[in-house]
Order: structure tokens, then sequence, then C-alpha cells
């Protein structure tokens, strides 16, 4: 590997994406078609707008067809330092989209000075999505939710994408996976414009309980081994992940509530 | 290599030529200074821009400074970034290192300066953070593609000899980082003017345990550890 210095009119500009292309690195299109049972899948992911900013959650089970493939997977993201991202669909590409929308991020903030937008980090994400249609196609969609702290209008948004790129702006809610009905229920039925981060958190694991308490790919919580989802906070201060105590403690206290309730 | 037409140049003084081309380029320009402290590496450059930067971030645990020619080292500061996403990118992030990346500059310089119509006129610090107290490292080249290493402190650009001179007197190991800077400005200061914060480009790579440990410390912050 040697310095990659270019010519004026061969430099790839602030893109790391651009880079990979131009050094021939990117990663080879995908062609042909593959049994996608064999194929590790994640989940239910949501994400809740509140006045202090965007709650993000996932649950922690990836499926290939009906085998569970692991007990404790992670489908919640920084980007940078003021977004996330959460990911479901087929767990390889979707890694390795997060991994370089991460480092996209970065390496234009590094070459030019200075973060992109959030406006323009929401469409470099729509971007990577849509170059991944054709994979999409044979069944290896990858379907992120991305939000962020936009500095200008100092407030937490909140964008859903579909397996095209389409890029969709929420102003309330968002979830994706096979357990985002579900969830998506739970948190409808909840929601208020005046949330604030502490009431989104408990909204967000009992949507999660709910969802996997319907659907067999989204996985509950799990005290004997200590698996709870993957809460993380995203406000002024910035992308901050929940320690996995304190979602115990949320989760214990949901469902002593629960079980109260003699009908379930 | 370019003959003049119909005369001899002696490898000698063509070499020494391009030296003398290069130091005046170089020369020209304000210095910036890295100095180890306490919890990691200060970066402090003279610098009137606040846009066109001298002090940048690199990788997680490594900055670049850069005097001379501003183009010239901004174009090396891009490929350093780019290699080492690049590197981090296919191997892992605890391989990039900053000696790698320093013998790269020091390749291109060599180059440059032996082959090219014209050397760099720049002059390149490249430091890096180690998580250990005392293992710092801070990497210094010359527009010829010299190499020199050290983990204490370093001045390049213009007048380097007075200001690391002044720095030698007051400099110490394990510094706090508002004597550093202190003892940083003044050696860039001297006796005979004065620096202002707006003057100043100053940034850390801090040992505070955050993945990427660049830090600006500008506007108020800066007033305040100058006060």
């Amino acid at each position: 590997m040697t310095l990659p210095l270019f010519t004026p009119d061969q430099d790839p500009g602030p893109s790391f994406l651009g880079l990979l292309e131009r050094l021939g690195m990117a990663p080879p299109e995908f062609t042909g078609s593959l049994e996608a049972d064999a194929i590790t899948h994640g989940t239910t992911v949501l994400a809740i707008r509140t006045i202090e900013g965007v709650v993000m959650a996932g649950d922690r089970r990836a499926t290939a067809g009906n085998f569970i493939s692991q007990h404790s997977v992670e489908k919640v993201f920084p980007a940078d330092r003021h977004s996330g991202v959460a990911i479901s669909g087929t767990a390889g590409p979707a890694m390795e989209m997060v991994r370089l929308f991460q480092l996209n991020l970065e390496h234009y903030e590094k070459v030019e000075g200075s973060p992109l937008s959030l406006e323009g980090k929401a469409n470099q994400l729509s971007q990577m999505v849509r170059s991944n249609l054709s994979a999409a196609m044979q069944g290896l969609g990858v379907v992120p939710l991305f939000a962020g702290w936009d500095e200008r209008l100092e407030q937490g948004r909140l964008f859903q994408y579909d397996i095209t790129g389409g890029r969709y702006e929420e102003r309330r809610y968002a979830a994706g996976g096979s357990g985002s009905l579900h969830s998506s229920t739970v948190i409808k039925l909840r929601h208020t414009p005046d949330l604030d981060f502490s009431t989104a958190v408990d909204i967000a694991v009992e949507a999660l309980f709910e969802a996997a308490d319907e659907d067999s790919a989204t996985g509950g919580p799990d005290p004997v081994r200590g698996i709870y989802p993957v809460i993380a906070t995203i406000g002024s201060d910035g992308f901050e992940r929940m320690a996995n105590e304190d979602v115990a403690v949320r989760t214990t206290a949901l469902l002593e509530r629960l079980g109260d309730r003699s009908d379930r | 290599m370019n003959m003049p037409l119909g005369g001899y140049v002696s490898p000698e003084q063509l070499m020494k030529d391009r030296a003398d081309y290069a130091r005046k380029g170089i020369a020209r320009g304000r210095a910036a200074i890295a100095s180890t402290y306490a919890d990691g590496v200060l970066l402090c450059a003279e610098n009137p821009s606040n846009t066109l930067r001298k002090v940048s971030e690199i990788y997680d645990r490594i900055g670049f400074m850069g005097v001379g020619k501003y183009n010239e080292f901004d174009q090396l500061r891009i490929a350093g970034v780019r290699h080492a996403d690049l590197k981090g990118y296919s191997f892992s992030r605890e391989d990039v290192d900053a000696r790698w990346l320093a013998n790269q500059y020091a390749q291109i310089l060599g180059q440059y300066f032996t082959h090219e119509m014209k050397p760099l006129e720049v002059e390149l610090l490249v430091a890096e953070m180690s998580p250990e107290v005392g293992d710092d490292r801070l990497f210094h080249l010359l527009y010829d593609g010299t190499v020199m290493d050290t983990t204490s402190h370093v001045v390049i650009g213009g007048e380097a000899e007075a200001i690391g001179a002044r720095l030698e007197e007051s400099w110490s190991v394990g510094l706090q980082l508002r004597e550093a800077v202190r003892v940083a400005v003044g050696a860039l200061t001297g006796s005979d003017r004065e620096l202002v914060p707006d003057d100043l480009e100053v940034a850390v790579l801090s040992r505070d345990g955050e993945r990427r440990s660049f830090r600006r410390i500008e506007g108020d912050d800066l007033g305040e550890l100058l006060g």
C-alpha cells in the first residue's frame, strides 16, 4: 500500500467510496442467486422522535431461516458523533454498509475539515442503499433507519429508507424489519408530541417486547444471559448508548407491570 | 533530471540549489510547534487564517502539521488521511501507525527532491499519541525526505532555530496542558511581539480514552488557557 496521490483531474474528492472506486477496491457487484434461508438476517429496529432528540432501539436476534443464528447481535450503531444508524435485513451486507457509512462520514470530515450536514449524511446513506439494489433483488436487502441531531435546526431528525434507496423523513417514529408492524403499533398508540427521552425509552422497550411476542424472528429480553435490547439516545450531546444494566432495569419494570395484567 | 542547455552542473551544486530553493520557501512561512505533555501531544501553530489549516487530524491517534506552501502540504495531508482510512478499512484500526505514514511521506518528499522539476517547499510533522504515557512519537520530515523522530518537542517552519532554543529553555517532561500551551506560545512569540488567540491554531491528541483523540482548542477555550 503506497500513499494515494492523484492528479487534480483524477482526484476522488472527500468521498471514501469514491476513493475505493478509483483504486479498484470497491466491492464487486453481486450477481447470481442464493438461498435466502441460509443467510443471517437482522430483524426489528425502531426510532422514536422526541423533544430532546431521537431514541433508537433494536432487538438482539439474528435468524437464518428458522434457526436463531445469533442471540446478541447489535443493530444500532453510531454513524458519527451526532447521528446513529440502525439496520435490518441481511446481516453481512448490512454490517458492511454501516462500516462504510461510518468511514465515509469520518473521511469527509477529516478531508474537508468540517462534518457533512445531517441532510447530506441522510442522502449519502440513500445512495449506499440504492447501490445495493442488485443484491437486494437477489434477496440480500438492507433497510436502515438513520437519525441524528440537526445542529442547524436544533432538533432531532429521523429518516427511513426502502430497498431502492428511497429516503423518507418521519416526523414521529419509524420501524424496520420483521417485527416492525407490531412494534410500530405500540409506538403509534403511545406517541405524543411532547415525549422526552425517558418515556420514549420505555415505549421502545415495550414495542420490542410486543414485537418479540408476536414475531418469531424478533428476540425478546433474555434475563438468563443478560441480553437486552440495544438502545441509544441522540440529542444535542450526540450519540449515547444506554448501559445494558439500565435497559435491564427498564425491562424488569415493564415485565412486572405486564405480570399484573391477568389476561395475558 | 533537467539539464540546463549547453552547460554542466555538478550534482553537488544541483542538490545545493534545490535545498536552498526549498529552504527559502519554508523559511517564509510561520512556525509551528509539536510537543508532548502529560496527557498526550500538543500541536500549536502560528496561523492567522482560521480556514486554511496547518494542524489537522489524520487518524484516531495521529495528527499532522505542515508549514511552507499550503497547496503542497495540504495535498500530502489528504493523501495521509486517505492512506490511513484505507489501511484501517482493509486491515483494522489498530494497524494504522504513524511510523509507516512518516516513511511514506519521506519517500514522496525524497522523490520530489531528486526527480521532479522542483522540490516540495514543505516541512511536515506527524504526531502519534500512545495510550502509554511516555511513548508518544513525533516524526519530523524535511523537504528532502529526511526523517527524524523524538518524544519531546519539534519546531518546524521559519525561525525554527530561535524558537527551538526558547522552547528548550522552558519545556519539560510531563507538563500539564495549560503550561504546555503557554510554553509553546511563549516560544513562538519571543520577546518583541504579542500573539492573540486569533493568530494561533491549537489542537491536542488527548489521552482521554475517546477513539478519535484529536481536539481543536479554539476561541474562548484557548483564551482561557492563555488567560
